[in-house]
């Protein structure tokens, strides 16, 4: 799942006028020269002799990688991407024709489509094949599927990280420790293996105290919702702002100038009392705080988005967006103890709560960011975060008093994106949530 | 061509042994737990879902594990749905039916073990729905190393019995986990030879017979499933022989979710013998004996029995192997002529491996075919017509084509 659009392709889709409007937005600059940089060493990893691992976004170990000198390949970002390039219907059809079911997650038969298709990246060059899959099972049934798939497409070895869950809701000493035995015996000496060097224990540290300082302008970034207007989407805009650190950049420099350039973009935007944003521009006004539970759709992402700009609505905090990395309840990497500060992290990604836990989160975010409402977007690819949210509908509506919302869609199959139906349900809601403060100002 | 489903026949000494597995099966409200309770006063029954849970675990400190696997065809699923979109598989919906309706108010806890997200998220709405009753998630090891995986999984079983040892089961005792796992190893043998017969004398043991006195296993103490296994099979020896001209198939893709009787009738009367299958696979997972000598610790014997003889399937992570290989295998050890896959609609696990599978029998050139159901399907038409169709393929070519 979780994943994140990198900016190449929204600018593509991004209207005119914000277009000519993106030149001062320099952290968008940033991330785009940062991401097509990351592509174009993989265009030309094998030439380089560079080492490609394939991983997912859960629980990654970017700075493992990173120290070993390997290049990750994230297949769900390759999914969204096509997704938002409307070409995962045909990817999908693809692998159904391959005998893949309808019923299951769509990400993983848009990657095989895009393999059998040519594997062709979001930036139109062919993504090399991977010298290792590094499963890190985090959160997430389908992540162990998925590679047991590619691992019949790859002639590579791959290795497995099981990230015990949070069934209790908390970590255990014995998950830590289960978590950090598995990096030393077996994660770490197969990444060795096939990076052709020994992991540099010093320079792993180095990194993660890079990675601890972007994270800290990441909440910073977050917490910017507190304010009113926010000038943050937290949602639909918190997608491209976890692009960086859930992807290829974690503990880099790169990582630590963007999120600081974000970051100073934000203050400014509060400093001039703007809100977030938007597909048509900077928002207007702040008519409802909201609350976004599960993915969104990435078919019709912009669409998407607009109902909810245009009436006004901005979300203030989303848990999708802590899919890779839930930062802002106060984890970060800690240089330190960098194995074990590497479980915790895969540990307490969002889908590796259980659901009191994440209703908990919810509920939490609803508080602090002063929402008016929470909405769920129940994708039907994904059990890890779909099974359940029925419930915590209920108890959310219960514990915080704030009225919820529901709509169904899908992550990368455009066949499950019905607009109008959609329209209607976020329009219908957002009159209720209209109604209530009439009522309450009445 | 094929046989139909048979009428129950009054001479048939297998009938009193299937009459009370159907009425044991049939008891959504679980009456045999609620008596063994009676009979067993202030011990704990603790439910579990499918695919495994280490059983003696919880019989070696006097509780009795109940298998719990949804409502089937049986049970109108009135608040059950109103907690899960069309786009998630049948069985939590009515297993939350069952919690509702108080038919699992006997049960003392629930255990949920690591098989797919939706059971894992179950786990969590059972802490927020019943909060009165012990819900816990068995994170069941996908890394196999004695060392990690092993070490961890023991762990995790100590938690469970501080757990329930809290909740008021017996103190755990090794000696007496020893003799739980003995009385495992007797009723699987027991088992076995169940399946052997069904393996080799189709005409006496039908598939669905057989799913019946295996699950009542579900609700009985392992000592007396074996019994009732032992007295199915001695009857099933003293009936008459029939012959058919059945193909011999493997069902698999139904570990969960359970097909209704009637679609495996279905398959049985559209000309298929099904000489294996998965359903209830937890009975089965571990292959062979748990082995535990006298002076072993019989947490790491529990351990070890799943680390290394845990069934291939679609909840076990199998990295460096060919995944298929153990299916394959599978096939020419009960001397198949074809698989079937039957998934429960919207069931990941098994619906993801089925392509990989399907590879394995393309290269061994075994034929197959596959269908989805629930597990309150109630029209079988089009199954009997595919499966009739796949069956008379078989007999003709040799192949599905
Ligand atoms: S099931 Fe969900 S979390 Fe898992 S790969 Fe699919 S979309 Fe991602
Ligand atoms: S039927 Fe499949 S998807 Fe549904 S709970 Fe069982 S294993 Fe999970």
């Amino acid at each position: 799942m979780t994943t994140t659009p990198t900016t190449t392709v929204p600018h593509v889709n991004r209207p005119r006028e914000v277009e000519a409007d993106a030149a001062k937005d320099d952290s968008q600059l940033r991330q785009k020269q940062m991401i097509s940089g990351h592509f174009e060493k993989l265009a030309t990893a094998k030439e380089d002799g560079r080492k490609v691992a394939y991983t997912f976004v859960p629980g990654n170990l970017t700075e493992l990688m990173l120290a070993l000198d390997m290049l990750p390949v994230l297949p769900e970002i390759n999914a969204l991407q096509s997704g938002m390039r409307k070409l995962s219907g045909n990817y999908i059809t693809e692998a159904e024709k391959l005998g893949h079911s309808e019923d299951v997650c769509t990400y993983v038969k848009c990657d095989i489509g895009m393999m059998k298709s040519g594997n062709i990246g979001p930036t139109g060059t062919k993504l090399p094949s991977p010298d290792i899959l590094l499963l890190s099972y985090t959160g997430c049934f389908t992540f162990m599927k998925w590679f047991e798939l590619l691992k019949q497409e790859y002639d590579c070895p791959v290795t497995m990280l099981h990230v015990p869950y949070q069934g209790d809701g908390h970590i255990t000493p014995e998950m830590r420790s289960y978590v950090v035995g598995q990096l030393e015996r077996e994660v770490i000496p197969a990444l060795e293996k096939a990076a052709g060097k020994k992991l540099d224990l010093d320079r792993l540290s180095e990194l993660l105290e890079r990675s601890r300082r972007a994270e800290d302008d990441l909440v910073a970034v977050w917490e910017s919702a507190q304010h009113r207007p926010s000038p943050i989407d937290g949602y639909f805009g918190g997608v491209y702002y976890i692009g960086p650190i859930f992807s290829a950049f974690r503990g880099t420099q790169d990582a630590i100038d963007y999120y600081r350039m974000l970051r100073g973009e934000v203050e400014e935007r509060i400093r001039k009392g703007q809100g977030p944003v938007t597909p048509d521009g900077d928002a207007t006004e702040e008519k409802y705080r909201l609350v976004v539970e599960g993915p969104p759709n990435w078919t019709n992402f912009f669409d998407f988005w607009r109902m909810f700009s245009r009436e006004g609505a901005t979300v203030v905090s989303s848990t999708y967006t802590r899919v890779g990395g839930l930062y802002d309840t106060g984890f970060r990497h800690d240089p330190k103890d960098p194995l074990g500060t590497l479980a915790d992290y895969c540990l307490g990604c969002y889908t590796n709560l259980n659901l009191p836990m994440r209703t908990k989160l919810l509920a939490s975010y609803i508080e602090k960011y002063q929402a008016d409402g929470f909405l769920i977007n129940s994708v039907k690819s994904c059990n890890s975060f779909s099974a359940g949210q029925l419930l915590m509908l209920r108890e959310l509506e219960r514990k915080t008093g704030v009225p919820g919302g529901f709509i169904e869609s899908d992550l990368v199959d455009p066949r499950y994106f019905g607009k109008a139906n959609i329209e209607n349900r976020v329009q219908s809601y957002l009159q209720m949530l209209e109604a209530r403060k009439t009522r309450a100002s009445a | 061509m094929s046989h139909a489903e048979v009428a129950p026949n009054p001479q048939d000494p297998a009938l009193p042994v299937l009459e009370r597995a159907r009425r044991l099966v049939d008891d959504l409200r679980f009456g045999e737990v609620s008596r063994w309770k009676e009979r067993n006063p202030g011990k704990l029954a603790i439910g579990y879902m499918p695919i495994y849970v280490p059983r003696p675990l919880l019989e070696g400190i006097g509780c009795l594990p109940v298998a719990v696997f949804g409502g089937g065809d049986q049970v109108d699923i009135i608040k059950g749905d109103s907690f899960y979109q069309s786009y998630i598989c049948h069985i939590p919906r009515s297993t939350l039916e069952l919690a509702l309706n108080g038919s699992l108010d006997s049960l003392d806890g629930m255990l949920f073990p690591s098989i797919c997200d939706v059971i894992r998220n179950l786990s969590g709405m059972w802490q927020m729905l019943f909060p009165e009753k012990y819900a816990s998630y068995v994170d069941l090891p996908q890394n196999f190393d004695p060392e990690l995986g092993g070490r961890f999984y023991v762990l995790d079983l100590q938690r469970i019995l501080r757990d329930l040892e809290a909740r008021g089961a017996a103190k755990y005792d090794p000696e007496r986990l020893r003799a739980a796992i003995r009385a495992e190893n007797s009723r699987r043998a027991a088992l076995a030879e169940l399946d052997l017969l069904r393996v080799k004398e189709p005409f006496r043991v039908r598939a669905s017979e057989a799913y019946l006195v295996a699950r009542t296993g579900g609700v009985l103490e392992t000592a007396e499933h074996e019994r009732f296994v032992r007295e199915f099979v001695a009857a099933a020896r003293e009936r008459a022989p029939r012959v058919y001209d059945n193909v011999r198939v493997l069902v698999r893709g139904s570990f969960c979710e359970q097909p209704p009787l009637g679609l495996i009738k279905t398959l049985e009367s559209a000309g298929c013998d099904i000489v294996d299958d998965d359903f209830q696979l937890g009975l089965r997972y571990i292959e062979g004996d748990i082995e535990c000598g006298p002076s072993d610790d019989p947490l790491v014997a529990l351990s070890n029995a799943f680390l290394r003889r845990g069934q291939a399937t679609a909840s076990r992570y199998i990295g460096d192997e060919e995944k298929g290989a153990a299916l394959v295998k599978s096939v020419r050890e009960v001397e198949a002529d074809g698989v079937i896959f039957a998934a429960a609609s919207f069931c990941d696990p098994a619906l993801l491996d089925q392509p990989m599978l399907e590879t394995a029998l393309d290269r061994a050139k075994i034929p197959h075919t596959s269908l989805k159901f629930a597990e309150n399907t109630g029209q079988f038409q089009v199954i009997r017509e595919q499966a009739g169709a796949f069956s008379d393929a078989v007999k003709l070519w040799g192949s599905a084509a």
